[in-house]
This record gives C-alpha cells, structure tokens and sequence, in this order.
C-alpha cells in the first residue's frame, strides 16, 4: 500500500478488505478464490476416498477368520485362503463378533457382515460424493477456472477476461453448486453414483433432486467460463498476437471453452428432466411411467463423455508449456499440438456411445463408436511424440513443475493406453463396470488432469503469490504422489480385469475363489494412504512458501510467455504497459533469456516483444 | 515366483494355445452348427468331454485348498497362482473368450511396447540432456518436421484400424446366437437372479447344459442389472421395460460365478448366483429333477426351497436378525404392530397378503420395500411358503419337521 514507491502496486495489495475478494472482477483474484474452493473440494473429496479404501481393505483383511471357521457344518475350508498375517490382526475382530452372535446358529455368519468401516448405504453415499465433488467441483473447473482464469488474459498481454462480470458471476454460481452439494451430504446424502443412471436414479430414496440442481448450476458456471474465454481469445490478444503465437495452454483452454459451451448445457437438460421425472412423475427415463432408462445414457454420456477432455486438455495444455519451459528448449510441432487440441475437441462429441457397449445398444452402434474413439486416440499420441521430440537436445532441469509433467507423460501413457483395451468392443464386453474402467479413469483423471493441475500450480505459483516454494518439498511431494497414485491404481487393473466388479461395498463372497482379490485391494489402500501423504507434503510446501518463501522474480523459469514479462505477482491491471509483438515474435523462442546466478531468474526480452 | 509363471504358462497353452489355429478352429465349429453338421457337434462334444477330462476343477473345492495347503502358498503376492488363470484374466471357459483375451494380450503387448518407448526415451532424455549448468542453454535442434508427425500419425492409426477389426469381430461373434441355442429367461430383481427354464421352472442359479449353446433373453423387474460371468467373458445389462439377450457355450463343466456388474443399490455387492455347467447328459437330468421339486417334496422343504429362489431370503432372516425386512423366526401366530399404528395376528391370511400385496400393511419400523409377488406364485407355492413359515416358529412348528441350518449363500441344489 505504500504509494509514494514507484513499483506498482500488486493486485494481492490494490485492495483491501473482504468484499474486494467477493466482488472484485479482477480475473486475478477470482482465479485464486476458484483455487481455494477447489483445494477446499479436493481435501473432501480426498477424505471420501480414504474412506472408501480403508473400508475396502476391510474384508482382506479379516475373511476367513470369521467364526465360519470354526463351525464343522459349514464344510467350506475357507480360513485356508485367508493370508497368515491378515488372520493375527482379524482375530480380535472375528473374536468381538463371535461373542455377540454365539448363540445363533452357522447362518447368522453369512448375515451379518464382518464389522467394516461402512455400511453398504454409507458406502454408496460415499462412492457417491466422492465421484460428484471430485468431478463437478474438483476437475472440470480445476484448471481451466482456477488456473486458466489467472493466466490466460496474462498470456494474451490482456488486462482482463473479456466479461469480467460474467467471470464473477461464474464464480459465485460455482460457490452455490458446492453450497447445494453440501446440502445433500447433510441431508441424507446420494446413493445414484456420480452418473445419476436412471431408472435407480428416479426411484431412490435420496436427494437426487438437490444434486442434481447443484451440477445444473455448476454446469452455468462452466458455461460462462467457456463463454468468456472464447471471446477473451477472439477480442483481447495482444496487438500482432496472431492465433499461432498464441500459447499451446491459451490453445487447450479455447478448445475446452468450445466442448464446455457447446456440451454442458445437454447435461442441464438431463437432470432438469431427472428432477421433473422425480417431481411431477413425468414419464421419461422410467419405463414404469413409459419411459427409457436407456435414453438417460445417452443423454448423459453425450455430455460426460466431452466432458472428459474438459477435463485432459487443459492438463495437456500445462505440461505443453512445462516441457518446453524446463527444456529450454522451442516446443516441437506447435501446430501439431494446437490442432490436436481442437481435433480432441470436435472428435470427443462422437464417441459417448462407447460407455454403452453392454447397454443393449445395437451392434452397428456399437461398432460405429469404437471406431469413432479409436479416431480420438490418434491425437494425443501425437502430443505425446512431440512432448518428447521437444525434450531431444533440450537442456533439461527437473524442478517441479516440470517433475509434474513428467508424471504426467508416464501416467496419462498408462491411462491412455488401457484406454485401447475398452474401446475395443470385445474387450470392453469383459472389462466394463470392473475395477479395470475404475483404474483407467484415475490414471486419466488423476494421473492425468490432478497432475497436471499441480504441476501448474507450482509453475504458476510464483506468479501468483509472488513467492518461491521450496523445490525439494515440492519434489518430494511430487514423487510421493507418483508412487502413491500408481500403487493405489495398477493393482485395481488386475483386480479388474480378473473380474472384480466395481461399486462393490463387499467382496468377502468373492474370495473363495479370487484370493488374490485380498493382496490387492490391501496394496490399492496403502498406495491411497501414501498418496493422502503427498498431498500433505504439497500443502506444506506451498504454505512454507507463502510465510517463507524468497520473493519471486518476474521469469523464474526462463520462459518467453507474455505472463513472465510482467511483475511476479503482476500489478491489478496486468501490464504497466500493453504489449506489442512484432511479426518475430515467438512464445516458445527461448534463447535471447539468460539465468542470472545471482538474483536466480531470467533476464532480457524475448525476441519480438516492444 | 517361478511357480507362478509356470502356471501361467500352463495356462496360457492351456486357454489360447496358438490363437490365430485356435479362432479358425473355432470358427469352422460355429458354421457347423449353424449348418447343423452333425459331425461338427459332434467333435465339439469330444473335444469338451476330453477337456473336462483334464480340467482344473473350480478352486472352491478341497482340491483347491489341498493345493494351496501343499504349496504353501499363504503369502499376498501368490494368489494368483491358486487362482488359477494367467495374471490378468481367469480361466476362459466359453468358446468366445478366446476372442476377448486374445486381444486383450495383442493390446496388452502393443501397449507394453508403446509405454516401454516412451518412458525409456523420457529416461535416456532426461539424463542425456540434463542441465549441467543452470546457464546453459539447448543445442539447436529442429523445431517440427512434418515427415514425423505423419509418422508418428500413420503408425498409431494402423495399429488401432487392427485393434478395432479385432474387437469387432469378436464382439459380432458374442453378439450373435446360433439358431439352435437353448433358451433361458433371466430376471433380475434388487438383488436376486431368477433363471427361467423352457419347463417354466425358476431357479436362482443358472444351470447349463454344455453340449449345447445357450441364449439368455433378459430383463429387470425395477432398476438396470448387469449379468457378468468373468469365465465366458460375457457381460450384458438387464433392462427394465425391454429385454436385451446374450448367448455363450461354456466348455468346461464346473462352477463359475456369475455377478451383477451394474450398480443397483444397497446390496449390488451380494447380487450373486453361481453359474453350474453339467457334465455331458446330466443337464436334462437336473432340470426334470429341479423341475418337480414341488411334488416330490414336503410343503415345507419345498417351503424352504422357494424361500430361497424366490429372493425372500435377501431380506427376510430365519434366525431373528433384522435385515431389510422383518425375520421369519417366530413370525407365524405373533401380534404385529403395522405403520399406521393398527395391530394384527399374523396367521395365514396376514402371511398370503404379506407376500401377495406387501404394501397392504406396513410392518412398523420397516420400508415398504417389497415387490409384490402377485401372479408370481400359485397356490401350493403360497402354502408351501406359509408352511415353511410355520415352521420356523417355536410355538407352532409342531407339525413341521426342525429346520436345518440355513444356508444364505448361493449354493446350487443339485451338483453337476
């Protein structure tokens, strides 16, 4: 606030007060209250998930140590299959349940489920929320509006989105979506799955109306996000900003803007009808009212399928600008990868129909979407080819963000690539509803999009806070997710494709015949527990940074993007003055940057910039 | 560790053999039996016997155990072996889940290749060309090459037209029933399976013949199922209002389980039934023997049979515990107190319209969670409910014979 200075005064500091956080519509600022919301989200959604798996280590943990055992009646050796050490750590357990039902004879013991963390309606509201919070509130607005919200008017050498008002009002719609969810986990909670298949949907007891309200108005805000940064990209680039020195994360965010404006509003439509159905008795999804529970899926599908590459490109776009960055080294295939973006786009509304092989569909359908998502596999491999055509010859240094992108190169491989096993129609047969789909979608969503969501978070965290975390937390943080993701995940794959049906509360009946059912499920919640660890490391990384952290200089990493050449954090209106690019202008030419070993930023301007 | 691939490969040889041999082989049989050849029927009958023959019996039975128990196989990592079947799949026992793993290998190699590329170029990358000097700068390198991207554009879009082709085919092959397959009706119903048989005979197992093909013409009674058997690879929803149908011939005799696979509340993890496969001529056996249980057997044997099939026993308990609905321990000739307050004796009457229209009266405490079973039952199917009712009462089971040990589980009646 000191005014006499002749630095400008940062946007953290042109303001003071609450409401100039609640009704500022400073890009800047709304993209930070999007981050905390989201990490609120993400820490709710995270606790469901340890819920889930500690629940599910459960029945490993104690089968055939229940008092079956005992019984001669029963004839069934099962305490054989159970593993020696699970049986030390069950006995306690089998013993308590033991005492309470002695008297009851060998049928009580199948009745009566061992003690588990959850009951099974519990459990399904659980499953439940942590799919709906980590998706509606977590991912789709993660990067785009949290991050894409704060870099991309930057990026554009813009002073703000084009709709400022709009921005805000996105938002507070966002705020009351959450408000809404919150409502239905103190209410009695929701028990459909995050997908709200008909005609369970329409028939249960729980607050599926709530919900469904909640993601209509989050699907508003994702809207006006993609509304806004649509004509943000068209209207506000900079003077000799032409569309292909644009950079590759301005690139994926405008193809998101296309998907979340053209396929969101098909979501609104579906649950508006999920909830008249429920309200007015309407007969539309259920068939006891004449309706088509099967049409639900492809309403819903014709949205959350696009709304898949909501969620990946943006991630895409994050690690674009990582690689090169930390390569020091021009991107390789610019329009390869800005034409993939959109191609992703377009192809992703052609292909819902793949979540529906074993629906009853008919077989030419059937056939025509797996041909159709095959096509989409074909650009992100070419992104993948030229992330590492960029790092050849490149001088590479793992900070960070950059560690993130790499994670993200292995893991999103993972997940793509066990995507090829469930478009094709006879493996998918097999795979379908299993813990295969459930391992594929984490390793894509988490290891893909939540990767990536971190790894731009700490590229863009200096910008954003005007500090420097410290790199060794942050790497340390990166690695534990790294193995921690992968050691929840891969052992899901086997389970899977061994035959594990997914959403189950219980698979203690399933063990007789799948011991190995046990081992993994026991090594998925370890992996969930040192995944949980690393995001504590990130926390306090971050946090440090901003009691501790050294002031961050304006270009720390040394690239040549239009958000580096202003302060770090940058004044209310972005640029003291707007930027002019000339015709040689080049986001990805990094060579006119020089490190400076004492203030550890990058001086000079980049080739084309007055 | 060495175990363990050796089983593999047993069962490798085992389920695929060479596969491009094993389709074709495959395929002439099914053109056979749609030309009903005889001949082709036939070979396939031999062929399964002599499987059967030299099968692994399903891993439930004390041979199993007695396996594990020689083996010593205790620790976490070792399962699989016992399980039987490779790492990533159980053992196939349909004639189309070699379509299915067969492919699921080709994608699994082609995708192990793709990974291995990228993170072994990541990792020579990374050490290569990492920053000796924080000044240092890239060596100059091209920035695109347009020979390249059509490279690396063409290889994947050949790779995948073969991955779809394959899928297709196989999933045409899973689509389409022979004309002379057998037919069974599968109801699916929160959370119980009933099986229909041609003889109008219901049972919540699904009993196969396996010298023939078989089709299932399925529904749903309320919420969307999904029938899975892990074995056949076969997999396919039950929808409410329409039917949807599916078909496989199992190969091998023995028991497969068969799961729900589409969520479908509370208990979607317990919606399980066993799929039995009979030996060569013993299928119309059981289903003539399963078929008269109703007069072969006393009201409440068959009493206690039905309870079982007709999906009672999900909700219903015999020994007093509550589960979804009220126990039938001591049910019988006991005052009831109903939701709006009112009271009743539950004698015959009450018990009829209990299970005829449950809504009639609402046990207090409970919800109406019942689906009527009007028109589902006939009367010696009633009585034999009510009887068996009875007699889990301690004071008017007089002229019932002591219930035996209940048994939750789905287990079949009749061995194969």
């Amino acid at each position: 606030m000191d005014h006499s200075s002749s630095a400008p005064v940062d946007y953290l500091h042109a303001d003071r007060g609450i409401r100039s956080w609640i009704f500022t519509l400073d890009h800047k600022r709304i993209g930070v209250m999007y981050l905390v919301g989201i990490a609120a989200s993400l820490v709710l959604g995270g606790l469901f998930a340890l819920a889930i798996r500690t629940h599910l280590a459960i029945p490993a943990l104690t089968h055939g140590t229940t008092p079956a055992a005992s019984v001669p009646a029963v004839g069934e050796p099962a305490a054989v299959a159970a593993p020696e050490a699970a049986a030390v750590q069950a006995d306690a357990a089998a013993g308590l349940a033991a005492e309470g039902q002695a008297p009851t004879a060998a049928s009580t013991l199948q009745e009566t489920p061992p003690r588990y963390l959850l009951t099974p309606r519990q459990y399904n509201r659980v499953f439940t929320l942590h799919g709906a919070i980590m998706i509606f509130l977590v991912i789709i607005p993660g990067i785009p509006a949290a991050l894409g919200n704060f870099v991309l008017p930057l990026m554009l050498g813009a002073k703000d989105v084009a709709f400022p008002r709009l921005n805000l009002a996105s938002f507070h719609l966002w705020v009351i979506g959450a408000v809404f969810f919150l409502a239905v986990l103190f209410t009695g909670g929701l028990d459909t799955g995050w997908t709200f298949y008909t005609p369970y949907s329409t028939t249960t007891d729980t607050r599926v109306v709530t919900a469904a309200l909640g993601a209509f108005i989050l699907g508003f805000s994702s809207i006006f996000t993609g509304i806004n940064f649509i004509a943000t990209v068209h209207m506000l680039r900079a003077r000799g900003m032409s569309w292909f020195k644009m950079p590759l994360f301005v690139w994926s965010l405008y193809a998101t803007a296309v998907i979340q404006v053209l396929a969101t509003p098909v979501l609104g439509i579906t649950l508006l009808l999920v909830a008249a159905e429920r309200i007015f008795g309407l007969g539309i999804f259920d068939p006891k009212l004449g309706g088509d529970p099967v049409l639900f899926q492809h309403f819903f599908w014709f949205y959350s399928h696009p709304a898949v590459y909501i969620m990946i490109l943006p991630g895409m776009g994050v690690v674009s600008e990582s690689i090169s960055t930390f390569s020091r080294k021009h991107i390789f295939g610019y329009r390869f990868i800005a034409f993939s973006s959109v191609a992703i786009a377009l192809l992703g509304f052609l292909v819902w129909g793949h979540h529906m092989f074993t629906s009853g569909q008919s077989r030419l359908a059937g056939m025509i979407f797996s041909a159709l998502t095959f096509s989409v596999s074909i650009p992100s491999a070419i992104k993948v080819f030229n992330w590492l055509a960029t790092m050849y010859k490149g001088s590479i240094s793992l900070q960070t963000p950059m560690c993130y992108a790499l994670a993200f190169l292995f893991l999103f491989g993972i997940g793509g690539l066990t995507g090829l096993f469930l478009g094709a129609l006879s493996t998918d047969v097999h795979l379908h509803d299993t813990y295969f789909v459930v391992a594929h979608f984490h390793y894509v969503m988490f290891g893909g999009t939540l990767v990536a969501f971190l790894g731009g978070l700490h590229y863009w965290w200096p910008k954003m806070t005007g500090k420097m975390f410290d790199e060794t937390l942050g790497r340390l943080g990166a690695l534990a997710i790294f193995l921690g993701l992968n050691l929840t995940f891969f052992p899901q794959f086997v389970l899977g494709s061994r035959g594990m049906p997914r959403r189950y509360f219980d698979y203690s009946l399933l063990l007789d015949r799948h011991p190995e059912f046990a081992g993994l499920n026991v090594l998925s919640t370890a992996g969930a527990f040192l995944t949980g660890l690393g995001f504590v490391i990130v926390v306090i990384c971050l946090a440090h940074s901003l009691w501790r952290g050294r002031p961050a200089p304006a270009n720390p990493w040394g690239a040549a993007t239009l958000e580096w050449q202003t302060s770090s954090p940058p004044p209310k209106e972005n640029f003291l003055r707007p930027p002019v690019l000339s015709e040689s202008y080049d986001p990805y030419y990094l060579d006119d940057l020089e490190y400076d070993d004492k203030t550890g930023a990058y001086a000079g301007v980049p080739l084309g910039l007055a | 560790m060495r175990r363990r691939l050796a089983t593999d490969r047993y069962s490798y040889s085992h389920g695929q053999g060479t596969l491009p041999a094993a389709m074709k082989r495959e395929a002439l049989s099914h053109n056979d039996t749609r030309g009903g050849d005889t001949r082709g029927g036939a070979d396939r009958r031999a062929a399964s016997a002599a499987q059967a023959a030299r099968a692994v019996p399903a891993s439930r039975g004390s041979e199993a155990c007695d396996l594990r128990r020689q083996t010593g196989l205790f620790a976490w990592g070792l399962p699989l072996a016992q399980a039987g079947g490779s790492f990533w799949l159980p053992d196939p026992a349909s004639t189309t889940a070699h379509y299915t793993d067969y492919l699921f290998y080709a994608i699994f190699y082609i995708s192990a290749f793709f990974f291995a590329l990228i993170v072994v170029l990541m990792t020579v990358f990374l050490i290569l060309y990492r920053r000796r000097d924080s000044r240092s700068k890239a060596d100059k390198a091209p920035s695109h090459s347009t020979v390249l991207e059509l490279f690396w554009t063409f290889v994947p879009v050949c790779i995948v037209i073969y991955i779809f082709a394959a899928g297709f085919i196989g999933y045409m092959e899973m689509r389409t029933a022979p004309p002379d397959a057998y037919e069974i009706r599968v109801t699916g119903q929160k959370w119980k399976w009933f099986f229909t048989y041609p003889t109008g005979y219901v049972d919540e197992n699904l009993h196969v013949p396996i010298d023939r093909p078989v089709r299932l013409v399925m529904t749903s009674r309320d919420v969307i199922h999904s029938l899975f058997i892990p074995a056949f690879r076969l997999k396919m929803d039950l929808v409410p209002g329409r039917y949807t149908s599916t078909w496989f011939h199992a190969v091998r005799p023995g028991e497969y389980p068969l799961l729900c696979a589409e969520y479908c509340g509370d208990n979607h993890s317990s919606m399980l039934a066993e799929v039995v496969v009979h030996e060569p001529g013993r299928f119309e056996k059981w289903l003539e023997e399963a078929s008269n249980f109703m007069k072969n057997l006393s009201p409440v044997e068959a009493g206690r049979i039905l309870y079982q099939r007709q999906g009672c026993a999900q909700c219903h308990s015999l020994d007093g515990t509550r589960k979804v609905g009220p126990s039938f321990k001591n049910a019988y000739g006991e005052p009831v107190r109903f939701a709006d307050g009112t009271t009743a004796v539950a004698d015959e009457n009450y018990l009829r319209e209990s299970i005829l229209v449950p809504d009639a009266k609402i046990v207090a405490g409970y919800p109406p969670q019942m689906p009527p079973y009007q028109g589902l039952l006939d009367e010696d199917k009633i009585a034999a409910l009510i009887a068996f009712i009875k007699s889990l009462s301690d004071a008017h089971a007089d002229e019932a014979t002591p219930p035996a040990d209940a048994d939750e589980a789905p287990a079949p009646d009749a061995s194969p």
